[in-house]
């Protein structure tokens, strides 16, 4: 058990599965020599060298394209895209052939890759370097989307991530890579992958959220609870597959339902939730569901990076209203 | 090129070094947010090509080391400044920040973020030149990393094709961010790439003010007599970090050292003095001088301007009243 922060626990989980599967792979731009531009890579190449952590040209379309070639022949490719937002020469290939491999084999192919992109805001850039587009990939059936919330749970995704068979678009919340520590155990972790987890159990009211919005989320719950009222906390981390089973679980009992995500509003995650809490819970609502998100505008310059994400006044304050 | 015309472009250039400078502090003084990436030996490339070309008239698109390509094209360096600060008064009214700076009066159509993205862009203001029978040209200043991106090889193509008037730029700098060229591209004379697609080319010293110029006046004249697309390589080294955030260790010292010796600066002010045209005292009171005027007139502006107000986060996403703006808003 150490204690680390989210980027060494990635690190650690990339070490590690090389170590494990000889048939994975590392390759990005500037991943190698120089340990990746938020050192997730670090130290990688001199463990397993050039052929396996491979620098490659700027080029976002074949290094995504590349990368399911060598999926299909038998490897398994870990992409990493330097920020999300350069991802979407990428999407082509993503959209276009890693997700419809299987269907287009009937089942004879698979692939299975991971395209790792740190995502969203906290480090006063905008636009490109800033925004939270999970829902382009989470739209698409054959894809998988996940994002982590911290040091323990990132790394045990990313190696289940690894381990799918099926391709997986892994998304790191780049605000909280060095923002905390937590204690990774040493021997190898994995969780399960469309799978929510409830971080805090509360009787009054259901507060979800993912990636670096967890943390404002729970700072709200703790406000919550300082006015006596119960919030119990869901972290979803899969975005696709939803496990909706644990959200609907949830609000049956709690009867009221704030969704919180840092992407735009319209058309974002937080919309497929109520979609399926009207399918699932709808009976049980005590009051109109909620969401707290980015807004429908291009995320904008550091000045004003703290009035378009979500913090814990504006969670707290949707909750009051859903409390009402 | 007079003796006057080479002492202004060597101010140009000498305030250029200091406005990044100025950059850098401010940056480090956390006034300036997200990343910023700084131009420092590089100068005689944007320099020697606006000094052959007609800034404000013809159309100038880049990436995101932009600052100085912004200023050559006349955009006013307090609203440059400003827009690094991210305040109303910058370039893009403080939302764009380093990386974003626009000043479409003078055809200074945008920095961009997304490498490669400039080159079809590039190609379209150069369709649209054509189409309308305009003696205006479109030049695109990119690096050398950005080549590998599709985007490239799809615009060269096309612009060749339809005799686009182009001028694509090239600063190799032989670096993208921490990987060196040969590490990363399999033809490193840039030039012979466009040759591929039947455009003309040419490589040359981009620490060469003069070199440049020459070369860039050959170029510029072709793209205009409507003969097509030209692709001009300047071979050039970036001394700062990629960005803020370099460590720096993918390169070595002594081969920083080597190119520092040819500092594009220096070895303009030696060939003026070494001529006559000017003397050490009268570069060390210029140099005096402009780092006077920026810290009196730009910083202070940049410093006490306003930033963007809150209200105004919706605002150019859509035209104005857009009922999509308001619909999607909390
Ligand atoms: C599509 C895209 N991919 C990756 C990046 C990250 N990135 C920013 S600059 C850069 C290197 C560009 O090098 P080059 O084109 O040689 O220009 P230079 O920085 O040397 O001026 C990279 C990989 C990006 N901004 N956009
Ligand atoms: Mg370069």
């Amino acid at each position: 058990m150490a204690k680390l922060t989210m980027a060494k626990a990635l690190n650690l989980a990339l070490a590690q599965e090389m170590e494990r599967d000889k048939s994975v792979y590392v390759m990005g731009e500037d991943v190698g020599r120089d340990g990746g531009v938020f050192r997730i890579t670090e130290g990688l190449i001199d463990r397993f060298g050039e052929v396996r952590v491979m620098d490659t040209p700027l080029a976002e379309s074949a290094i995504v394209g590349v990368g399911i070639g060598m999926a299909v022949a038998g490897l398994k490719p870990i992409c990493e895209i330097q920020f999300s937002g350069f991802s979407y020469m990428g999407i082509d290939q993503l959209e276009s052939h890693a997700a419809r491999m299987r269907w287009r084999s009937r089942g004879r192919w698979s692939v299975p890759m991971v395209v790792r992109a740190p995502y969203g805001g906290g480090v006063r850039a905008l636009e490109h370097h800033s925004e939270s587009k999970e829902v382009f990939y989470a739209h698409t059936p054959g894809l998988k989307m996940v994002i982590p919330s911290g040091p323990r749970n990132a790394r045990a995704l990313l190696v289940s991530a690894i381990r799918d068979p099926d391709p997986v678009v892994f998304f790191e919340p780049k605000a909280i890579y060095r923002a905390f520590r937590e204690e990774v155990p040493d021997e190898e972790e994995t969780l399960p992958l469309g799978k929510a987890r409830i971080v805090r159990e509360g009787g009054d009211i259901t507060l979800v959220a993912y990636g670096a919005m967890l943390r404002p989320t729970l700072e709200a719950a703790e406000q919550l609870a300082g006015d006596g009222i119960d919030p119990e906390v869901i972290d979803l981390l899969t975005i696709s597959p939803m496990d909706d089973e644990t959200i609907a679980a949830s609000v049956r009992k709690n009867g009221r339902v704030v969704i919180v995500h840092e992407a735009q509003r319209s058309f974002g995650a937080g919309a497929e939730i109520f979609a399926r809490l009207n399918e699932k819970a709808f009976w049980y609502l005590e009051a109109p569901m909620e969401r707290v998100t980015g807004y429908d505008v291009i995320v904008p310059f550091f000045a004003r990076e703290k009035a378009y994400l979500p913090d814990a006044e504006r969670i707290v304050h949707a909750a009051r209203r859903a409390l009402q | 090129m007079n003796a006057a015309d080479k002492k202004r472009l060597l101010r140009e250039m000498l305030y250029a070094r200091r406005f990044e400078e100025r950059c850098y502090e401010a940056y480090v003084e956390r006034k300036i947010g997200g990343f910023l990436h700084l131009y420092p030996g590089q100068e005689a490339c944007v320099h020697g090509v606006m000094e052959a070309a007609k800034p404000g008239h013809d159309y100038v698109i880049t990436g995101y080391r932009d600052h100085v390509h912004a200023i050559q094209c006349g955009a006013d360096p307090k609203k440059v400044m400003a827009e690094l600060y991210g305040k109303e008064t910058g370039s893009s009214k403080g939302r764009g920040g380093s990386m974003h700076i626009f000043d479409v009066e003078h055809r200074f159509m945008g920095g961009y973020a997304l490498v490669g993205g400039p080159f079809p862009l590039a190609a379209g203001i150069g369709k649209a030149i054509k189409l309308q029978g305009g003696d205006e040209i479109s030049i695109c200043f990119l690096g050398d990393a950005a080549n590998n991106q599709g985007s490239f090889h799809e615009s060269l193509n096309m612009a060749a094709v339809w005799e686009l008037p182009v001028l694509f730029v090239c600063e190799n700098n032989l670096y993208g961010i921490g990987t060196r060229i040969e590490r990363s591209t399999a033809v490193q004379e840039q030039y012979k790439r466009a040759c591929g697609y039947g455009i003309e080319a040419a490589r040359v010293d981009g620490q060469d003010i003069e070199t440049v110029y020459e070369a860039a006046l050959k170029a510029v004249d072709y793209v205009r007599s409507g003969k097509g697309p030209y692709f001009l390589e300047l071979s050039t080294y970036r001394y700062r970090g990629h960005s803020m955030s370099d460590a720096g260790a993918y390169r070595t010292k002594e081969e920083q050292q080597e190119w520092i010796k040819r500092d594009p600066i220096n070895l303009f002010k030696e060939r003026l003095i070494e001529a006559g045209e000017l003397s050490e005292e009268d570069f060390q009171s210029l140099d005096k001088e402009i780092i006077e005027q920026i810290d009196r007139d730009v910083i202070p502006f940049a410093e006490e301007s306003p930033e963007p107000k809150l209200e105004e986060l919706e605002k150019y996403v859509l035209a104005e009243n857009d009922p999509w703006v308001k619909g999607g808003a909390q």
